[in-house]
């Protein structure tokens, strides 16, 4: 067994292009192991612990491209090695376009009229990039996240400014006029308006409501820190004020976990004056008392229903699920796998209403917080999108790995009595996630049988018939390993609770914090020209970073044109202050 | 100060620029500063001991050629020694293509910036084979000088007296049009610049045999019109330099040694950095091997928004880098990317007469790191075997990473 490695400098590729190549490089003949990656201390560190180490790659840093090769023998590692450029170049090659732009001016010129840049760069760099978009006179939306406060404040007050709509950074995911941006869902077009800080909230909001036949004009995200004290929810406003006057939105749903005091109650004041009826979820706080045309809601699935009623439609009949589990003695644990961050929120919210304290790394119970890397205890649902369980690999959502290997760990363990869990479709995420997870599943129930054992696997789909993978065939996979399948998260929550509550699980109560929002009415902020036109189609688009992205926007007809984007000044740290003070 | 204002200003300066070619002159009679004991060349300043092949070669040749040395030896002597002085064209508002080596009794062509009213200066382009400009210097390269000198440049001179003046800016806009970019492709602009002269050659009064050969001269070389056009190039980017905050590129240029800038904002000041080899077809019998790092003055051209920068108009000399029409494309699209402005008056008919990349930013090439595309020949790094290729070559980034030092030191609050 060899180890061969090379270190390629200030090379940037995308993480799946990355991961593609890895993949293509592990299916070659003699190949044990293979690490493709940029050489960040964490993904060194990765490296080292696949045994993919050598000494050469000392010395790399976070802009250079790492290879490493484990084979049977020298010949096949460096045949490996060999073949790296050819995977990497594939998609170049197959694009056909005679010139890739450098930068968003260049490619906004290609495109021509473009008005939206999607940028999903790594987050250090994200901030410059989408100032770049801001003046060129693009919308943005910054899929990045790990981006500094202050440049969010910065960028955000550059694009009121200029009359641009700033989504983002940490934007999964927004629906502008039937088009689906970041980890997008196919929803119908119709009169449901949305503004979101959250990523899988606006996803299981809109897909739910497309699943019960209405449909979404526009869905805006705002990034999670949007209404924060700090950045004042700058964006969440302007968004609430294009939907007020956006014809073709009758009622408007606010996500949002519990915002800071002060800026819900200005965000409230405004939903009270902007003349249709709104929806507000702010996830993890009790309801605040409706009145008027602002109604509260405790969970997604309630938004949901509730703004289709608002529109005249009928929200599908939830049937409580019939679960026959043969549960031993002592199984009364639910533990709560989530790749969607806002979903695993609503099942604790929906868990600690019947079982008490949900313990968790993202919690919403008061005094749960699960240290980070301890194992589940008691009632434990885990986000495993977030920074902890993501450094150095994908989103979960793209690379299910992760779960996987919890999954069968929380199954061993002999107090759980069931295991919830999300599956979430759409463009830009895994493209079979349910098989994925089913393959999983079922490695579990072998290791459980001869133990005599069984827990109870719960699951909701977020997506729709139009989404890349198919809700139904997605539904049917789960179904037929023994999963049981409810028409949302807070269903399945709810079963599991139901499950864990007849095993003995309920502990002492918890409470939800309340918020309190004053009966006053603040006027909307105005709307500029280019918001509003934005809202109303004709989206053409800059994508610059993630190239899934690019593919998505094809494959629903939105005009793109990519940027081949590069770290400035090819990752020199010196160069980049001395040219951010000369203003370039 | 305010970057984007002066920037703006410097490109400015260099759209509206009106180069015209006046007359011809003696370069000790025109060029600013010049004097019987200096020797002009091309590219940054170099020492005589760091001077390539070519360039030492040349400078022999013009050491025999203005009678200041008798024979190789002695001219080796006087330009190891100090006797004669070394300075770059530049610094002279002149431009030599390869060599560059430039000396007083040489001629040279005369171009005025109408706009702004300042000149600038290039010599002769002595066609192909063993010339100067790639350092051979032997009896036979030296009487084809004289005569050029003695004889055609002359009658060149009175022709376009005779006419008023050439318009320089006028002619490379008919040659973008025609498959030329200016720099290695001049086969439209010379026969234009010929067509121009032809009328008022047979007027100006010239022997039978004068006449002849100095048609000839035109009609044999396709690089005629490349001298002045370089010195329109240097007019035009003379026009933007000096401009305090500006961060404008107002010249680029090898000496076969060393790759060298200058900044509008950064005056006399020179950032260097090891001249690369070009890559590109070679003629039969060379090899990479035989190639002399980069040399010329002739990136004058790209500086202004031609040549390489014009590539997307000269489809025709892709293949020099074994490329394709869209290659050429491509690498125009890839220069707006590192320039200010598009130049209306330059109009790529390929790119729906888009103007060409103009006005290249130190910041831009830092940030994007893109160095500027450059058209060059190759010449032979032994003096005086001549042209060996053709091609393309990428300049080092440094000079511009030293210039965006320089300037945020300079522009330090």
């Amino acid at each position: 067994m060899v180890v061969r490695a090379r270190v390629q400098r200030s090379s940037y590729y995308d993480s799946v292009a990355l991961l593609q190549a890895q993949q293509a490089l592990r299916e070659l003949p003699g190949v044990e192991e293979a690490g493709v990656v940029m050489a960040t201390p964490a993904n060194l560190e990765l490296l080292r612990q696949a045994g993919l180490w050598v000494q050469e790659l000392e010395g790399a840093g976070p802009d250079d491209l790492v290879v490493s090769v484990r084979a049977v023998d020298a010949t096949a590692a460096d045949a490996a090695l060999g073949q790296l450029e050819a995977f990497l170049s594939r998609r170049q090659t197959a694009s056909g376009a005679a010139y890739r732009p450098r930068t968003v001016r260049a490619a906004a010129q290609q495109l021509g009229g473009a008005n939206l840049a999607v940028v999903s760069v790594p987050g250090r760099f994200a901030a410059a990039v989408a100032e770049e978009a801001l003046r060129e006179g693009l919308h943005v939306m910054v899929f990045s996240d790990n981006v500094p406060l202050e440049d969010e404040v910065r960028l955000k007050a550059l694009a009121a400014e200029r009359g641009l709509l700033c989504m983002g950074p940490d934007c999964g995911t927004a629906l502008l006029a039937g088009a689906g941006l970041g980890f997008a869902n196919r929803v119908r077009r119709g009169p449901v308006g949305i503004v979101a800080a959250s990523g899988t909230g606006l996803q299981e909001v809109a897909c739910r409501i497309h699943r019960a036949g209405g449909g979404v004009s526009s869905a805006v995200g705002t990034g999670g820190r949007d209404l924060s004290e700090r950045v004042g929810g700058q964006t969440f406003a302007l968004a609430l004020a294009a939907l007020a006057e956006d014809p073709t939105t009758q009622v408007v749903v606010l996500l949002s976990k519990p915002p800071s005091p002060r800026v819900a109650a200005r965000l409230v004041g405004m939903a009270r004056a902007c003349g249709k009826p709104v929806v507000v979820n702010f996830l993890g706080a009790e309801p605040a008392e409706s009145a008027g045309s602002v109604h509260f809601t405790a969970t997604l699935q309630e938004a949901a229903d509730l703004a289709l009623r608002l529109c005249g439609l009928e929200p599908p009949e939830d049937g409580a699920l019939q679960i026959r589990a043969g549960l031993s003695p002592g199984q009364r644990w639910v533990r709560g796998l989530f790749v969607g961050g806002t979903l695993c929120a609503e099942a604790q919210v929906v868990l600690c209403e019947r079982l008490g304290r949900i313990w968790s790394n993202a919690p919403v119970c008061p005094d749960a917080a699960l240290p980070m890397g301890a194992r589940s205890r008691e009632h434990t649902a885990l986000d495993l999108g977030a920074d902890e369980f993501t450094v150095g690999r994908l989103h979960p959502m793209l690379d299910p790995s992760g779960r996987h290997l919890r999954l069968l760990q929380e199954a061993e363990d002999p107090e759980v009595a069931a295991v919830l869990l999300d599956v979430v479709l759409g463009d830009g995420v895994h493209p079979d996630p349910a098989s994925e997870l089913v393959g999983a599943v079922r490695a579990a129930q072998d290791r459980l049988r001869p133990a005599g054992r069984e827990v109870v696997f719960l699951a909701s789909v977020c997506g729709t018939d139009l989404d890349p993978q198919g809700y139904a065939v997605q539904v049917a996979t789960l179904r037929d390993a023994g999963v049981w399948v409810a028409s949302s998260n807070a269903q399945a929550a709810r079963a599991a609770a139901e499950v864990a509550w007849a095993a003995g699980g309920a502990m002492a109560p918890a409470r939800l914090p309340r918020l309190e929002v004053a009966e006053q009415t603040v006027p909307l902020p105005p709307v500029p020209e280019g918001v509003r036109r934005l809202l109303g189609g004709g989206l053409r688009v800059v994508n610059v970073g993630l190239s899934v992205f690019e593919d998505s926007l094809r494959r629903q007809g939105v005009p793109v044109a990519s940027v081949d984007w590069r770290p400035p000044a090819g990752g020199d740290a010196e160069m980049m202050e001395l040219l951010s003070r000369l203003g370039g | 100060m305010d970057i984007e204002a002066a920037n703006q200003r410097a490109v400015q300066r260099m759209l509206e620029a009106q180069p015209v070619l006046v007359g011809v002159a003696r370069a000790l009679d025109v060029i600013p500063g010049m004097r019987a004991d200096l020797v002009l060349h091309a590219g940054p300043p170099i020492p005589w001991e760091r001077m390539s092949g070519p360039l030492q070669g040349a400078v022999i040749g013009a050491l025999l050629y203005e009678g200041l040395a008798r024979d190789e030896q002695e001219a080796v002597r006087l330009a190891s020694s100090g006797g004669v002085r070394f300075e770059p064209c530049h610094d002279h508002a002149t431009v030599g293509p390869m060599a560059g080596v430039t000396t007083a009794s040489m001629m040279v062509y005369v171009v005025e910036n109408r706009t702004h009213g300042n000149r600038a200066y290039s010599n002769f382009n002595e066609g192909y084979g063993r010339v100067l400009r790639y350092g051979a210097y032997g009896p036979d390269v030296l009487e084809r000088l004289r005569h050029l000198n003695e004889r055609v440049a002359p009658a060149i001179g009175r022709a376009l007296e005779h006419m008023g003046g050439l318009d320089l800016k006028a002619l490379i806009a008919r040659q973008l049009t025609m498959g030329d970019e200016g720099h290695n492709r001049n086969v439209a602009g010379s026969a234009l610049f010929a067509r121009a002269l032809a009328p008022h050659l047979v007027r100006v009064g010239l022997d039978p045999d004068t006449l002849h050969e100095t048609l000839r001269y035109l009609a044999d070389n396709d690089l005629a019109v490349l001298n002045p056009v370089m010195a329109a190039c240097k007019a035009t980017a003379d026009a933007a330099h000096g401009i305090e905050g500006s961060t404008v590129v107002t010249c680029m240029a090898r000496n076969g040694t060393e790759f060298g800038i200058r900044v509008s904002g950064l005056g006399p000041q020179w950032f260097t950095g090891p001249a690369p080899t070009p890559r590109g077809l070679y003629f039969p019998g060379f090899r990479e091997e035989d190639a002399n790092p980069d040399i010329g003055d002739s990136t004058i051209t790209e500086t202004v928004g031609i040549g390489a920068f014009a590539m997307a108009a000269a489809p025709a000399i892709v293949r020099f880098v074994g490329g394709t029409p869209q290659d050429a494309t491509a690498a125009t699209l890839e220069m707006y990317e590192i320039t200010l402005a598009e130049n209306p008056a330059f109009g790529i008919p390929a790119l729906d007469f888009r103007g060409t990349p103009t006005g290249i930013d130190v910041r831009k090439v830092v940030r994007t790191g893109i160095p500027p595309r450059i058209n060059t020949g190759i010449a032979h790094r032994e003096p005086g075997v001549g042209q060996i290729g053709a091609g393309l070559v990428r300049p080092p980034l440094e000079p511009f990473q030293q210039a965006v030092r320089a300037l945020a030191e300079r522009l330090r609050p």
